[in-house]
Parts: structure tokens; sequence; C-alpha cells
């Protein structure tokens, strides 16, 4: 099975002053379809800089980052943008909507920079925002939404252009623990379609629900776990 | 899809530039005055010109003319009672011109006699000038009814004039002048037609007592006849004499190239024959040049004024633009990570620099044409708006957009992804 993602000695070095800092250090592993990877960490461990070196915003410094067998190194700037705009789902954890756009617009944002960008975009952006319980607020502005529905547009949007890999980047971290437990629910049920996920978080509840957990330390991996196969908590 | 693309492009930029209203009208006006400004002078400077040249056209552009002018040294010898003052050009300059220059074709001198002129109550003073029927085929000027002034009536020295239109309509409001009998100081001309105006008079006659100028013409050997060389005016406690053989010659040339030549010579025996300068010598066409020349030097003016204005609104678009970007940094970083290109930040922030200057630009059209309109209504003015001026207007403020657009909109683009999304 071809790995989705296929990182090999991936390394990530920040000049600062005369210093050299490793962000990221001979990172190896490899994500396949359908799994579902909690990275955890300390900050300043290197998840963040490991989950943009995944989602294409950063390139490493040495070593070699495959996403869905494409080798990503040796493409332009303009290719890795088409690369995220097709096949990469983002969720972070400030939501990140944009201000002017309404909740139908800001779901197909990734859609608009496609170079052949599907017929029936909208269709689908609308069927996502109704199965997030949001198809009475498709003209609604973000900053008239609650957090817990934000990070609902913000998961549509994500999933408009069915990506191969969705990275979520402490997506519950600015929610209230009921509202946090409704998004993993979510984020469960995408798992059990078979979307792979990566979800960079420090909380433990957030790691149970995965079927891998990476720790970083320092830029290096310090363990990976496999958990047993999730059953879904009903 | 391009156009669908562009749309939505241009859709999203002016609801960003509508989050905040104030903001995007003030950016605007830089523009918006650079560009009615820009279409509002070339207008008026349009139509000074226009004015200036169909002046100078009336004149007739073949023609040198000589005028008598009263001596500025002479006026305080003049203040002395009953001296007679005798000035201007005479008859033996009249026939020098006549048989002097072979290239001149037609020479037609005017006298002008002050007197009243008056129809029952109606009284005016207009120019009463003396002439002969070559006027009218030198100065090229229209016959509005009846005809002008015949070798018949010079020969025979009949009392007929012809009026003016400011004339005719002021002393026969009601009816035709033709046939009519005019009072011309102590004798009576009949009126045998009148001129057509030299530009359109509004519709309304004057009222009674308005201060209308005009002209009337009578034959110029009946004016020799009647009246004398001598011209008194009565001033309070004083006579002002004067003594004029003509007060205008008309020269008209046989071709609009010795122009020129003509004027000079006639200006070198004019500098012979008369001691003081009591002449004086206008080429039209030197004028029509001069006036060429004079709207030439406008237009530049009036272009690096407009090109300033509009520069100066550039850089305040610039600079806000500046400020937006920065300020929407982490919606640049949120665009990239869902897989905007550079091209595409590009062509967002430009498509909303181009709107900020277009919608400043279509204010500044719109308030450019009002402007003449008003400055027309209340200065009364002509102006003239060439189609060129509100589409080079237009076109210059929608090239500030690109221009002063590009280098936000590349600093947009070139940031780092990464860096943009950590923005606050």
């Amino acid at each position: 099975m071809v790995p989705v993602a296929h990182l090999r000695d991936v390394t990530r070095l920040y000049r600062m002053g005369d210093e050299e800092v490793h962000a990221l250090d001979g990172v190896t592993f490899d994500v396949l379809p359908g799994e579902y990877w909690s990275i955890m960490g300390a900050s300043g461990s290197g998840k963040s800089t490991l989950l943009n070196v995944m989602g294409c915003l950063d390139r490493p410094t040495s070593g070699t980052y495959k996403l869905g067998g494409e080798d990503v190194d040796t493409l332009s700037d303009d290719d890795l943008s088409d690369l995220r705009s097709r096949r990469l789902g983002f969720i972070f954890q400030s939501y990140n909507l944009i201000a002017q756009l309404n909740v139908l617009e800001n779901i197909m944002v990734p859609l608009f920079y496609q170079d052949d960008p599907p017929a029936d975009g909208e269709g689908r952006a609308r069927r996502l925002a109704e199965r997030m319980g949001l198809g009475d607020r498709l003209d609604h502005r973000p900053n008239e939404l609650s957090g817990g529905q934000q990070q609902r547009v913000a998961i549509s949007r994500s999933l408009v252009n069915d990506p191969d890999l969705i990275l979520a980047d402490e997506a519950t971290g600015n929610l209230d623990s009921q509202t946090a437990k409704e998004i993993l629910d979510l984020f469960d049920e995408l798992s059990a379609e078979g979307k792979t996920i990566v979800f960079v978080t420090h909380e433990a509840q957030v790691a149970a629900r995965a079927s891998h957990v990476l720790r970083m330390l320092d830029g290096r991996i310090e363990d990976v776990i496999e958990q047993r196969p999730r059953v879904l908590a009903i | 899809m391009m156009g669908g693309a562009f749309m939505r492009a241009v859709r999203s930029g002016v609801s960003s530039l509508m989050l905040h209203k104030l903001r995007t009208l003030l950016t605007t006006l830089g523009v918006l005055f650079g560009t009615s400004s820009v279409i509002s002078m070339l207008a008026i400077g349009e139509g000074a010109s226009y004015e200036a040249q169909e002046q100078i056209k009336l004149l007739g552009s073949q023609n040198v003319i000589i005028r008598s002018v009263k001596p500025a040294d002479d006026r305080n010898a003049g203040n002395q009672q009953s001296r007679v003052l005798t000035y201007g050009i005479t008859d033996a300059d009249l026939e020098r011109i006549e048989q002097t220059f072979p290239a001149v074709k037609r020479v037609v001198p005017m006298r002008e006699i002050q007197h009243d002129v008056r129809v029952d109550a109606r009284v005016m003073t207009p120019r009463i000038l003396a002439t002969r029927p070559l006027y009218i085929d030198v100065t090229g000027r229209l016959m509005w009814e009846g005809r002008f002034l015949t070798s018949e009536d010079e020969r025979t020295l009949k009392n007929v004039c012809v009026l003016g239109t400011e004339v005719a309509r002021y002393l026969f409001p009601f009816e035709s002048a033709l046939e009519k009998r005019v009072k011309v100081g102590p004798d009576y001309y009949t009126v045998v037609g009148t001129l057509a105006p030299r530009v359109p008079l509004s519709d309304d006659p004057p009222a009674v007592g308005a201060d209308v100028t005009g002209e009337i013409f009578i034959p110029y050997q009946t004016a020799r006849k009647w009246y004398g060389k001598l011209q008194v005016s009565r001033r309070s406690g004083s006579m002002d004499m004067q003594e004029v053989d003509l007060h205008q010659v008309i020269v008209e040339v046989d071709h609009p190239e010795n122009v020129a030549l003509v004027a000079d010579a006639a200006r070198e025996m004019f500098g012979r024959f008369h001691k003081k300068r009591d002449y004086e010598v206008i080429v039209p066409l030197e004028l029509l040049a001069r006036a060429a020349e004079t709207k030439r030097i406008f237009n530049i003016v009036l272009g690096s004024i407009a090109g300033i204005s509009l520069l100066v609104g550039g850089i305040g678009i610039m600079n806000v633009m500046l400020a937006t970007v920065t300020e929407r940094t982490r919606e640049i970083g949120i665009r990239r990570a869902l897989g905007a290109k550079q091209s595409h930040i590009v062509i967002q922030f430009l498509v909303e620099t181009v709107c900020l200057s277009v919608g400043g630009g279509l204010m500044g059209v719109a308030l450019g044409l009002a402007i003449p309109v008003a400055v027309e209504h209340f200065a009364d003015m002509i102006t003239i708006v060439t189609p060129s001026a509100p589409l080079l207007a237009f076109g210059i403020s929608a090239g500030v957009g690109v221009l002063f657009g590009l280098y936000p909109a590349w600093r947009a683009a070139k940031m780092d992804p990464v860096e943009a999304l950590r923005h606050e």
C-alpha cells in the first residue's frame, strides 16, 4: 500500500544568529491510508514544524517527504500550492475562517484555487454544511457563529476537496470540553469513513482516540505507539 | 471559467473594501479629485481657447488689420481746452497701402462716427461704421435679411444703413427693421438690411435701457460728405476734440503665405510716416499661432498638475494597501495554506487596488463632467468636454491602480505562508 505520507530522515534546520536549531532531526515514519495519527509533544518539540512540512507549507532542509507517492521536495511553489488545494485539508486551532466571506464561500475556498475545479463544488459544499449541522447558516459570516460552529465550517472546508490527508493543528484547543468532545466525535466519524488524519495535540483525551500516537522530543521521534484498533464509542 | 473566477475576485475584493467603508472612501478621494480636475480643467481650457480662436477667426486669417490708436503720451496736452488732437491712419496711408503692395488684394477703410441712434423713444449709441461694400466680402459676414451697402449707394451718397442684429433687435424688437427709418445724429437713414450675428445670441430681446453695443453701417462716401473729420465729445467742463481720418483699415492679402510679409511691410511703412505710435497692426494669423502656443503651454501645465495629483492619489492608495496587506497577513497565510498560488494573492490585492482607483476614477469622471456644466452656468464661460478627456482620465486612474497596486500585492504574495499563519 502506498503511504499517504512518507517521511525519511526529514530534517529542518533554522538558523538563529550563529546558532543552528534542529526543529526536526531525522524524522522517519509512514502514515498509511485510513490511519489516525496523533502527534504529541511539548511546545518547541518540533510538532508544528512537522505539521508544516507534511502540509507542504515548509520544506525539509534535508531528507525526503512524499505525499501520496509524489516527491514534494522538487516541486515549485505553484505546484505545492496546487497540491494543497487538491490533496490536503487543514484544520487550525483558531478556525482561521476568512472574515469577509460567508459560510458557504468559506467552505469553497480550496476549490477557488484549483486549476480545474469540480463542476458540482457548490453542491458538495452545501451537503457538507448540511452534514455538519450548518444548513441554515450558509450565508452567515464567521463572526456570527459560535466557536464550535466555526470549527465545523473549518472541518467542512478541509473536506470539500476530498483530500488524501487531513491535518489538524490543536483543533480543539479553543473549545470548551463539551464542544471539544463533539468535534472529536466528528473526527472519529471521519476516521471510520476511511479518512487519513494527522492530529497535532497535547491533550491525552485526543491521543486516546487515535490509531497511532507519535511523541516528539527536541525535534526527534521519542516513540510511536500503535494503539489497538479503536471501536467507535457510542 | 476564467470569467467566473475574475468576477469572484472582483466581488470578493469589493466586499473586502466594504468592510472599511470610510477608509475606502477616503482612499479613493485622491484619484477622484485628480480625475475630475483633469477633465474639468481640460474642458475649461478647451472652451477658452475655442473662444479665443473663434474671435481671431472673425478678424479673418487672410487679413491684416490696422487700427488708429490714440497716443498715450499726448493725453495731458489733449486735456487743454479746444486743442484738437490729430492722430491715426490718414487718407494718404490708405492710398499708399493700396498702391504699394502687390500682394494686397482688397483694402477696406472704416471710419467710426459718434452719434446717438434713435427710433422714436429708443436711443442707443452703437458703433457707427462708415465703410465700403467690400467690407462684407472681406470679413465673410452673412446677411440676416435685406442687402449690404452697394457701390450704387456710395456713388449716389444715399442715406441708407445696415444694422447689426443686436441693434436691429433693440430698435425694432417686434418687427422687421427693413425699410424703416433710423435717426443717426441729425439725419434719417433707411434700413436696407441686417447682418447675421457673429456668435449666437440669446433668444430674448434685450430690455429697454439695457446696455446694448452693436454696429450700424453707413456708406463711406455718405459719411465723408455729412460728417467732418472732427469729432467733439463734451465732458464736464472740457471739450475733447479729435481729428481722425480713418479708424481702421482691413487689408486683405491674396494668399495666407504673404500675410506676414504684408504685415511687416505695413509696420515699416507706418513707422516711417508716423512719428507717434498712433496706429496698431493686428495680424489674426499671428494671434492664432500665439493662441495655439498658449494652449500648448496650458496643456503642459495642466498635464503636470494632473499628473502630480494622480501621483499623490496613487501614493495614497499604495499606502493604504500596504497597511491592508500587513493587517491581513493572517488571511494571506490561510489562503496560501488552502492552496492559493502567489499569482492568486497578487490578483486578489491588485483587483482591490484597481477597484479603489477605478471607483475613484468613475466618481471623478462624474464630478469632472458636472464641474464644466456648473462653470458654464455660473461663470458664463464656454467649456468643451472632448470625448477623449474622460477616457484619458479614467484610463490613467486605472493605470495608477495597477502601478501602485503591484508593490503591495507583490509583498503580500511573497510572504512566507508559515510566518503569515502564525501572525496575530
